[in-house]
């Protein structure tokens, strides 16, 4: 079981059925693939270059442009009007990623020290209206730290953290603490990765995914680009 | 009337030294870089380039030693991470760029604003972010209604528009479809537009569908008819993404030097368009 598979099935579990989702690219676009194809098939997709979808994209997509992703989209319209629906409160959770986070939840994607990175993109955006935030990330200490030098994404509310180690709960001004760790992670292993305090008193074991999750996974990745591998 | 020209001549004629230029409204779709390789081979100086998203065009173009300011939400290699000259002209010191860094939201509001011909445009986004502290993008201010604080984004003017759409007429009367990006606010906020479609089509083509027409021909200033124009972006109904494209440009580009191979392979040798697509094998 690779640790990205753990990561896309935590990433699916986040979303309920019925819900609207901005669900980007790469592991959380999987993951929305996974919640469609299982407990989730009402759920919405919302793209920020202006695509509404329902059903999951066939084929591979590496940017959200691509044509798979607009091939049977239910809507194409604009930036603006998507993230617009965005800003009036109409998306239940946000997946992101990032350089760097902080205990509080902040992400920075913009500078680290003099190293110049993309920028937000729409994270800050998303960050700032969807109603629960989900990131995902690789878990190293260089990434998870006290307080970012930049703040690109001010999360509105509490976040959950998804990395190649566990799954935790950041932000809204509670202690950041493990939910899960990922099957075979100790805490001394996170702790040593992460750089502020977390509680793991109430962490459990990341469930492995059943079948219907693993066969969805194999149908919207087919040759294991995004999920093969051993992290 | 019709507008018809070269990328060539529309570039010369319409993209000036200066600039504020849009080429980045279909975000990762429809990037006109064919226009983008001939500003370079223009030499054109001093442009400021103005977002949200353009793949690797604006990397190549800050390279390439034409751009003086980017305003944009995101700039890098969208499959690949990295912009390498974007992190090499930001990292320098002293910088060879200036940044203003946007959010996408807060990217399209301005251009909205600049669109419509208002000082400003009114969002949520950004709010308590290290991005709030560039003063000459955004201002709070209270909602003279309620008196809650709101975030002001200063209208983003424009003066050269690039896009590319699927069809065009000769009067630049455009059919775009798929993803649209800020694409319908950047030309409207623009003071010239260059158009370039995948396919010439009639009047009649344009009117039997006018919900399609997101460029109205009134605005357009050239209308160049180039096959490929995007690539290696996709257009819907036209062209996949060449994902080996972006890759090998990403590995190529690492260093100063592999950029400047790749600009003279790709750019400096290559006199236009139709030779680029020769040189990919079409």
């Amino acid at each position: 079981m690779s640790a990205r598979t753990l990561m896309v099935v935590a990433a699916a579990r986040q979303i309920r059925d019925g819900e609207v989702v901005f669900a980007g690219m790469r592991l959380p676009l999987l993951g929305f693939a996974v919640a469609k194809a299982t407990h989730a098939p009402n759920a919405v997709g919302l793209f920020e270059n202006g695509l509404i979808r329902e059903m999951p994209a066939s084929g591979m997509v590496v940017t959200m442009g691509d044509t798979p992703n607009q091939r049977n989209a239910t809507a194409a319209t604009t930036l603006i009007d998507v993230m617009g629906m965005l800003q009036h409160g109409r998306v239940d959770v946000g997946f992101l990623g990032g350089a760097e986070v902080d205990a509080r939840g902040n992400l920075n994607t913009t500078k680290v020290g003099n190293t110049r990175l993309p920028g937000s993109g729409g994270g800050s955006d998303i960050a700032a209206h969807a109603k629960r935030c989900v990131f995902i990330m690789e878990h190293e200490r260089r990434r998870f730290v006290e307080r970012t030098s930049y703040i690109t994404s001010r999360p509105r509310d509490s976040v959950t953290l998804i990395t190649t180690l566990g799954v935790f709960a950041l932000g809204a001004g509670a202690a950041p603490r493990a939910i899960s760790l990922h099957p075979g992670v100790t805490s001394k292993q996170v702790r040593e990765e992460t750089g502020f305090g977390l509680d793991f008193s109430a962490a459990e074991v990341t469930p492995e995914p059943n079948d219907l999750e693993l066969a969805a996974i194999r149908a919207a990745d087919p040759t294991g680009f995004w999920t093969s591998g051993s992290q | 009337m019709t507008k018809l020209t070269t990328t060539r001549d529309a570039v010369a004629q319409f993209v000036r030294d200066g600039d504020r230029v849009s080429a980045a409204c279909g975000l990762e779709a429809r990037i006109p870089f064919s226009a983008g390789h001939e500003i370079i081979r223009q030499g054109k100086r001093d442009l400021t380039l103005l977002g949200p998203i353009s793949d690797t065009l604006y990397d190549q173009l800050i390279g390439a030693g034409c751009v003086r300011a980017v305003e944009a939400a995101w700039i890098g290699n969208v499959g690949a991470g990295l912009g390498h000259n974007f992190r090499r002209a930001a990292e320098a010191t002293p910088p060879q760029i200036a940044i203003t860094d946007y959010s996408n939201l807060t990217y399209a509001t301005g251009v909205r604003a600049a669109a419509e011909g208002v000082p400003f445009g009114v969002t949520r986004s950004v709010a308590g972010s290290s991005m709030a502290a560039q003063t000459t993008a955004f201002r709070e201010l209270d909602d003279p209604f309620t008196g809650e604080r709101v975030m002001a984004v200063r209208a983003i003017p424009v003066d050269v528009a690039i896009v590319v759409a699927q069809r065009a007429d000769e009067n630049g009367n455009a059919h775009i479809w798929g993803n649209l990006g800020t694409t319908i606010d950047s030309v409207r906020a623009a003071e010239r537009v260059i158009l370039i479609a995948e396919e010439l089509v009639s009047r009649d083509v344009i009117r039997s569908e006018p919900n399609r027409t997101l460029v109205p021909g009134f605005l357009v200033n050239a209308v160049v008819i180039e096959p490929g124009a995007a690539h290696p972006s996709p257009v819907d109904g036209y062209e996949e993404r060449d994902h080996a494209a972006f890759d090998a440009y990403h590995r190529a580009t690492r260093t100063a030097d592999g950029w400047v191979a790749w600009r003279r392979e790709w750019i400096d040798d290559v006199p236009d368009r139709r030779a680029y697509l020769r040189k990919l094998g079409r």
